[in-house]
This record gives C-alpha cells, sequence and structure tokens, in this order.
C-alpha cells in the first residue's frame, strides 16, 4: 500500500480525533463529512473534536488465524471499545493479565499497529488497554 | 411491474476446483441453468453477473463481458453487467436481473454467480474476503471477518444467554444436510463436540464454525411469468424482493446481537409478496459463521430474539423441522465462492418447491425464503419465492 493512505489519516489515528454535529450534537469517530442524520444542514459545519481515548469494552475475541501482517502477534485480542463520548470503535486490546472482561474500562495507548514487510512502512496507531490499572 | 419467474437453474460443484478457471465455472453453470430452462442462448437478452472480487482474485476486471463472451452473447452484443456488494454480489446480481424483467426492460435474463477462490494462497483468499469490511477502520487494526462475527457471538450470548452447543448445532444441520447435496463441498457429518472442539479461528468461532473459501458457480434464468407458463409446467415466482444498507463497519451499528440489514429486507420481502415468515416453508440462509445462522432466524423473524439458539438444538431447523433450513448444506458444507452464494440459495429453493430434491426433498414446500449477507451486514438482500 502506498503511504499516503495510511499517512492522511494520522492525526485522527494518533491522536483520537473526531467530530461533532453542531446542529443534533451527535459525535463520530472516525470523523464524516456530514452528519447521517442532519445531511446537508451540517456539510461544512462538523465540528473537530478529540476523544478521551476513555471507554468501556464492549465486546472482544482472541483472534488466532491472523492476516499475514499480524501474524507475529498472534494470538491477539481484538475489541470493540465504547467510548465515552459514545461512539464505538475497533481496536486491539493490550497489556492484559488473563481473559478480558465485557464492560470493563479502557484507555487508549499509542501503539505500532503492524508492519507491511521487513523493507515495508511501520504503522501506528491506537490500541486499548485496562483503564485504572497500577503500572 | 409485472410478475417474474424462475425458468431454468444450474449450478457447479463447490469446492476446490483445481482444473476449472472462472471462465470455465461461469459457462457450465449457465449452460446448466439454459437446459433446465430449455432455452437456446439467442433467446437471451441480457447477462447479470455477480462476482466479488475476480480483480483480486485472479487480476480480471471487466468479467461480465468476459462471460458474455465466452457465452456466445457477444455474437448478439448483449448487455452484460456486473454486480458487486461483497458475499452478497450474487444474490444484488439476481435482484437487479428480476427488476430488469419486472420493469419489462428484458425478456429473459440469465443470472450468474462465480468465484474462483483457490488459484491464491489460503492466506490471501482470507485477506481478499475480508475487503467486504472496512480497511480502514477495522482491518487496519487486526480484525478479520470471522473475529467480527465472533465479537457478535460474545454478544448474542450475553445479551440472550446462547451456548457455544447451540451454536455448534448450526454447522452439525448444515453438514448433514450437504450430506446428500452431490455439489456440496463437504459431505461428511460433524458433530457438536467436533464444532466446540476445533481449532480456534477467532474465540469463541473454531474452524468448524466457520465456511470455508471454495470454488464454483451458479445460474439462474428468468422470465415474465406470463411467459415461463408456456416455458415450464412448474414456474417460481419471484413474489417478494428486497433489500437494505446499514454501516460497513460492525462497530457503527447499535446493535451486534443481529443484523439489521436482514430484519429490513426481509419486512420489505415480506410485504411485497404478501407473505410473511409464518408463511415460509423453507429457507436457505447466509451461515458463514455459526452464530450467522442463530441471527438469522432472529432477524427474518422465524423465532423470536433470543430463541434462535435452542430453536436449532430442538431441531425446529433441521430438514424434518417446521422450517428446514439449509438443506443444500448452506455456506458452510455446499460451500462458499462468494459471487455464487446468493444464486446457490435460489437455486435450491427451487429445486425443492419444484419437487426436484432428490434424496433431501422434504415434503412439498410452497414457499421458501433465501437470506444474503455482504460483509458483517452492510448489505443484505432476501428473497421470496412461491410456487405459481
Amino acid at each position: 500500500m502506498g503511504v499516503a493512505r495510511f499517512w492522511r489519516d494520522h492525526r485522527i489515528r494518533y491522536q483520537l480525533i473526531g467530530n461533532a454535529c453542531p446542529i443534533c450534537g451527535n459525535r463520530y469517530f472516525p470523523p464524516r463529512e456530514l452528519c447521517p442524520d442532519c445531511h446537508r444542514e451540517s456539510i461544512g459545519k462538523m465540528q473537530e473534536m478529540q476523544f478521551s481515548g476513555k471507554g468501556a469494552l464492549y465486546s472482544y475475541t482472541v483472534v488466532h488465524e491472523t492476516p499475514d501482517d499480524f501474524s507475529d502477534q498472534r494470538p491477539y485480542v481484538m475489541g470493540i471499545v465504547e467510548l465515552e463520548e459514545g461512539p464505538r470503535i475497533t481496536a486491539q486490546i493490550v497489556e492484559l493479565e488473563g481473559e478480558p472482561v465485557i464492560g470493563m474500562p479502557v484507555e487508549m495507548v499509542f501503539r505500532k499497529i503492524r508492519e507491511e514487510s521487513a523493507e515495508g512502512v511501520i504503522q501506528y496507531g491506537y490500541k486499548f488497554r485496562p483503564a485504572g490499572v497500577k503500572r | 411491474m409485472r410478475k417474474v419467474a424462475v425458468v431454468g437453474i444450474g449450478m457447479t460443484p463447490f469446492g476446490e476446483l483445481w482444473d476449472m478457471s472462472l471462465r470455465s465455472l461461469g459457462i457450465e453453470a449457465g449452460l446448466n441453468a439454459m437446459v433446465d430452462a430449455g432455452l437456446s442462448s439467442d433467446e437471451i437478452d441480457a447477462l447479470y453477473v455477480g462476482n466479488m472480487s475476480s480483480g483480486r482474485f485472479l487480476g480480471q476486471e471487466h468479467i461480465a463481458a468476459m462471460i458474455s463472451d465466452q457465452a456466445g452473447f457477444t455474437r448478439r452484443n448483449l448487455p452484460a453487467i456486473r454486480v458487486e456488494a461483497g458475499e452478497a454480489s450474487g444474490a444484488l446480481a439476481f435482484r437487479e436481473a428480476f427488476l430488469s424483467v419486472a420493469a419489462e426492460i428484458h425478456d429473459v435474463v440469465i443470472v450468474g454467480g462465480a468465484e474462483k477462490m483457490t488459484d491464491v494462497s489460503d492466506a490471501m483468499a482470507q485477506e481478499i474476503f475480508a475487503a467486504s469490511v472496512d480497511q480502514e477502520w477495522e482491518s487496519f487494526f487486526g480484525a478479520t471477518v470471522p473475529s467480527l462475527y465472533a465479537m457478535m457471538a460474545r454478544r448474542h450470548m450475553l445479551e440472550y444467554g446462547t451456548t457455544r452447543e447451540q451454536m455448534a448445532e448450526v454447522p452439525v444441520n448444515g453438514h448433514r444436510n450437504a450430506a446428500k447435496n452431490p455439489n456440496a463441498h463437504f459431505r461428511n457429518q460433524i458433530t457438536v463436540d467436533a464444532v466446540i472442539g476445533s481449532g480456534p479461528v477467532a474465540t469463541p468461532l473454531g474452524v468448524l464454525d466457520c465456511a470455508p473459501v471454495s470454488d464454483g458457480a451458479s445460474a439462474v434464468v428468468l422470465a415474465p411469468l406470463e411467459i415461463a407458463k408456456r416455458m415450464t409446467d412448474r414456474p417460481v415466482m419471484i413474489a417478494g424482493s428486497g433489500t437494505a444498507t446499514d454501516s460497513i463497519s460492525l462497530h457503527h451499528r447499535k446493535t451486534l446481537s443481529g443484523i439489521p440489514a436482514t430484519t429490513i429486507a426481509s419486512r420489505l420481502a415480506y410485504k411485497r409478496s404478501g407473505l410473511s415468515a409464518k408463511h415460509i416453508d423453507i429457507a436457505e440462509v447466509h451461515d458463514n459463521y455459526s452464530i450467522s445462522g442463530i441471527m438469522a432466524v432472529e432477524d427474518l423473524g422465524f423465532v423470536p430474539r433470543g430463541q434462535g439458539g435452542p430453536a436449532f438444538q430442538e431441531g425446529r431447523f433441521s430438514a424434518d423441522g417446521e422450517i428446514p433450513i439449509n438443506l443444500s448444506g448452506g455456506l458452510k458444507a455446499q460451500g462458499q465462492p462468494l459471487g455464487a452464494i446468493g444464486i446457490a440459495q435460489v437455486v435450491e429453493v427451487v429445486r425443492q418447491l419444484r419437487g426436484e430434491g432428490g434424496e433431501r426433498q422434504v415434503g412439498n414446500p410452497e414457499v421458501g425464503l433465501t437470506q444474503c449477507v455482504g460483509g458483517t451486514g452492510g448489505t443484505c438482500v432476501v428473497h421470496v419465492l412461491k410456487v405459481v
């Protein structure tokens, strides 16, 4: 894959940047060009916002059969996290001690996501880990 | 809109077909459907093709024209249209073909679905297959298709108490039915214990919860009902057609324990047919994963929400149950050549409604349903078919 494809979204993935509709107040991650509820009224008015990175685990799975780019991380935990601001997000869950529990508080951490190949670009982004744990 | 009937059905075996190319698969299924309809190619007005990813599996795009050429249709320069909607490509192509006849754009059309998946490595096939989910916001982070369905399964288990044993009944049912299907990828029977004990793919799903990578093609011929009555003694009418979309990312949906697009598409199909879930005698549903079969029977309204697991366990969807499901073996056991799935479902339902199911025929069903899903539910297509 070309570098630009991932570079253009790097702020969103590094800092959890989404947006909000000023008309209905709905929040979106990743950011949307228009609010699916307010349609054209919202075009050009969507307001960028940074999410706190705090949320709760909504569902999870332990992935054993992985894509080639992720085979060095096998097995890993994928989760869907419900952010405290509302939207849900798909990410790996890391720094776990044992099996995760649905509903557990989690927080975003900045991590390496994958390397495309030995010579390839290293891609970074968000993962989540248990929150409120002394480290 | 005029009424439309299926007048011909055909398919190839599904499986790892090393000696078959996409072209040869498409032509074999199409010819079988033409022979079944008793038609010659000069009676066809248009070709529709359902295919998910020939560009990545084979490097070949523009395959509607390619298959049209191989079929001899380019002698008359017929229109040929490819439709793509992930794993629902074939089902949506069927719907587009149906609409073109209903709208009096064409009279007799052939619609085929095909996928050649085994010319690439298994790892590559899985990667291409995953292109029907969100590449930027799901796959980028390591989510695979089975991992997304596994997270749906986990929510279903939490919200309704669905058990691992109940989920396992779905592939057990598929394999039991496929044992009587000579075209099936897998004809061996499996047990609940074998499913639960199968190697983990994405917990709680194991290898035997997941439909395989298969090659294969399927095709049907459609005609206006009035013409169909002159062509065959037992035309099967397309009584209702419904399709719906939803977010391509699973995480954007309000619920993970069902597929809202299935519910909406089925209600549209029921409404247009004047029928409801209680009229359905048989169904072919999208059991790409074990949990999908359970969600399907709930989303389609066959059982109340949360009752899919117990109903499978009680045998209510077995060949001798109230609504036999996936008499073909379904995606799990008949096989999963992506673009061919949706049309293969129609082939099986029509076969049963005509009473031509052979060893796996169940009684005299009059109304059948097909349900096909793209990705994790970004698209769903439902059809209700009825004996005239």
